[in-house]
């Protein structure tokens, strides 16, 4: 005892070099298949859009021949001619995410808490409109909002909505069919969060004088925040660039988002420069914004 | 320090079944102000949904609950002066400790909030981790912290489920001795659930013995250590050798008892039973070990022919298994005090003991052993 406490009181020993084991090179060749994978798909097409959206048209060339000619201004045009479809995809992506995070979280607290037993069947219910197409599903929501429909007629009969408002390819019909598509997006990251929420912090806050809704302020919903803010990001990211709802449901260009015009700019018009500098502009505001929320959000408390 | 509106606790019959499963079966109790209190027992005997019904985390299937004059039978949890100290201590991990500590005052508005959580955090001894968060505290600092947000609070009745299972002896020894501090200090009504007898017998004043959601015994815990009223207090309340007699006579002040040949006295005060078939029991620690040629003093109970089958040296005593002529192995703690003799496996030796050491019950030898612990939790 008295050596081994002698040796303690003596300057502390540097620690052993973990002999081999960092030099190893075991750990980058098992991240190489995913290297070589983001390489090939995601950093090589990235820089190709990026040349892409730096070209001019070729002079005296055929519709769809370009060269290269670093313009950058291409962005200051792309933005200036496009900025109103840009921010309606933000605006309706904003709102679409609002609504389903409003239509989520009750549904994801139910299966989380309440469900019990059928908590399983629910959580396939949720998923389950993924079995379907995506596009027959977004088309069905036009027979279901069109104007002469069941709900449209039901609501006006109820005064609910005014007589001459028409749903069929309104701003309405595409965040509605945002909202939809979505909420699965939204809904499960949220399950998740608070399905792992230990039940017994709920009793201590109700213990500790918390009455049903101070629990849920102070308690639930806080521990919940990675799920919201995982399920927001889900949901808004895809949401601001989605194309299909707005042209399946809106009308163009009333309705138009961004997704719509780079839809159009690449396979319509074959204007490729503008459609990849539309996308690099979308790609950029988002990677803003998600950093501004996190930032906000707070990451440390996401652990 | 304890309110005058306070009081004492009273459970009247209560029950509490899930489905078919009763947990608590009638169960009458009362616990006096200002009491430590514990609610000793095996896994699933009902003792934590006992708090739990006192919390009003459970409701009681019949019965009532009353906290002075006050009716808490269906009172919501967050309208009871009840605090609970929860198992692994339940403490919100997004919140740091001060505001953990806070969280119970906060709610009921209280004014001099940081006056009272110091002093809380002051009384735990851990004012310096006030702005930590819980998942960077050991697990013994946790357990002072959910001990400090409960008592802040100044319930009339402070709850604490298994609150040092958790840790390891060494830290949950310590614990021991800081809580009966506290205890002392806030002057509270504590009570503990725990199955560790020896964490009970620390701690509380009174200790009820649970097995099967009924009470077994409640008394101090030397008077349940010393006279078990039943078998299986008996064996889980420290350990009991319990041998099968019966009874031949009975004057005033004793009873005669006969085992595998050998009359044996048994006080009549210490004789829970009227059956002719009778378990007689003694601790341990109560019995002499002498050799075989040894005079044994007359007036004592003894056992004759033993041999011993297993000496294990503990430190501070050696503890014999004695194979008696019958069979049956009897355990004898001998204290290593430097003047008995050593009885190494093989020697043949008498067991004696004083009568007034001996108690006497009806009922199952095998109540309460250790193997009858291994029961789910309910």
């Amino acid at each position: 005892m008295a050596i081994a406490s002698v040796t303690h009181t003596g300057p502390a020993a540097p620690p052993p070099v973990p002999a081999g084991r960092s030099r190893s090179l075991t750990p980058y060749l098992l991240l190489l298949p995913g290297i070589a994978w983001l390489t090939i798909f995601f950093v090589v097409p990235i820089v190709t859009l990026f040349g892409t959206s730096l070209q001019v048209p070729a002079e005296g060339g055929e519709t769809g021949v370009f060269v290269q000619a670093f313009r950058f201004a291409n962005y200051v045009d792309a933005v200036t001619e496009y900025w109103a479809q840009f921010s309606r995809s933000f605006v309706y992506a904003g709102i679409a995410t609002v609504l389903a995070l409003a239509i989520g979280y009750p549904l994801a607290y139910m299966i989380a808490f309440k469900a019990g037993r059928l908590r399983n069947l629910l959580l396939v219910l949720v998923v389950a409109p993924f079995f379907a197409s995506f596009i027959l599903r977004t088309i069905a929501w036009r027979q279901i909002l069109a104007d002469e429909g069941f709900v449209v007629s039901s609501l006006k009969w109820l005064h609910v909505i005014p007589q001459t408002a028409t749903v069929t390819a309104s701003a309405v019909a595409v965040v509605a069919g945002i909202t939809y598509n979505f909420l699965p997006f939204m809904t499960l990251p949220l399950y998740a969060s608070l399905e792992r929420i230990d039940p017994r912090l709920l009793e201590a806050g109700s213990d500790l004088y918390g009455n049903g809704f101070t629990v849920f302020r102070k308690v639930t919903f806080p521990l919940s925040l990675p799920g919201v803010v995982a399920g927001t990001l889900l949901t808004f990211i895809p949401a601001a660039g989605d194309y299909v709802n707005a042209a399946l449901l809106g009308r163009q260009p009333g309705t138009a988002m961004i997704g719509n015009v780079v839809e159009s700019r690449f396979f319509r018009i074959v204007d490729y420069p503008t459609a990849a500098s539309l996308s690099f502009v979308l790609m950029a505001a988002i990677l803003l914004l998600v950093f501004l929320y996190i930032r906000k959000a707070g990451t440390e408390e996401l652990v | 320090m304890a309110q005058d509106t306070g009081g004492d606790l009273h459970l009247r019959d209560v029950t509490k079944s899930f489905g078919t499963f009763t947990a608590v079966d009638d169960l009458t109790l009362t616990i006096p102000q200002g009491s430590f209190f514990a609610l000793l027992g095996p896994s699933g005997c009902g003792k934590t949904t006992t708090l739990r019904m006192i919390a009003g985390l459970e409701e009681p299937t019949v019965g009532s609950i009353t906290l002075g004059e006050r009716d808490i039978t269906h009172a919501k949890p967050y309208k009871r002066p009840v605090n609970t100290v929860f198992q692994n201590y339940a403490l919100f991990p997004h919140l740091d400790i001060y505001e953990n500590v806070a969280f119970g005052l906060r709610r009921r508005g209280a004014k001099d909030v940081d006056k009272q959580v110091m002093e809380a955090l002051a009384l735990v001894e851990l004012p310096h981790l006030a702005r930590r968060k819980p998942g960077q505290l050991s697990g013994g600092q946790q357990q002072r912290i959910a001990l400090a947000r409960a008592v802040v609070n100044r319930p009339q009745v402070l709850l604490l489920d298994e609150p040092l299972g958790a840790l390891d002896l060494k830290l949950r020894r310590q614990m021991q001795i800081e809580l009966k501090r506290i205890q002392t200090e806030v002057g509270l009504t504590f009570v503990h659930v725990t199955h560790d007898q020896e964490e009970a017998m620390t701690m509380a004043d009174t200790v009820a013995v649970m097995n099967h959601g009924r009470i077994e015994q409640m008394g101090a815990p030397s008077e349940l250590y010393e006279a078990p009223s039943t078998t299986f207090v008996a064996n889980f309340l420290g350990q009991s050798n319990l041998v099968t007699g019966r009874r031949i006579a009975a004057d005033a002040d004793a009873v005669t008892v006969l085992c595998h040949g050998q009359n044996l006295q048994v006080p009549v005060s210490r004789c829970g039973t009227e059956d002719v078939d009778v378990l007689l029991g003694v601790r341990p620690e109560k019995i002499h070990l002498g050799g075989e040629a040894q005079e044994v003093a007359a007036g004592l109970n003894r056992f004759a022919g033993g041999i011993v089958s297993d000496a294990s040296f503990m430190g501070v005593s050696t503890q014999y298994l004695v194979r008696l002529p019958w069979g049956q192995d009897l355990t004898v703690f001998a204290q290593n005090r430097g003047i008995g003799e050593q009885y190494p496996v093989g020697s043949r030796v008498t067991l004696s003991w004083e009568p007034a050491h001996t108690f006497a019950l009806a009922g199952d030898a095998t109540a309460g052993v250790e193997s009858d612990l291994a029961v789910p939790v309910g």
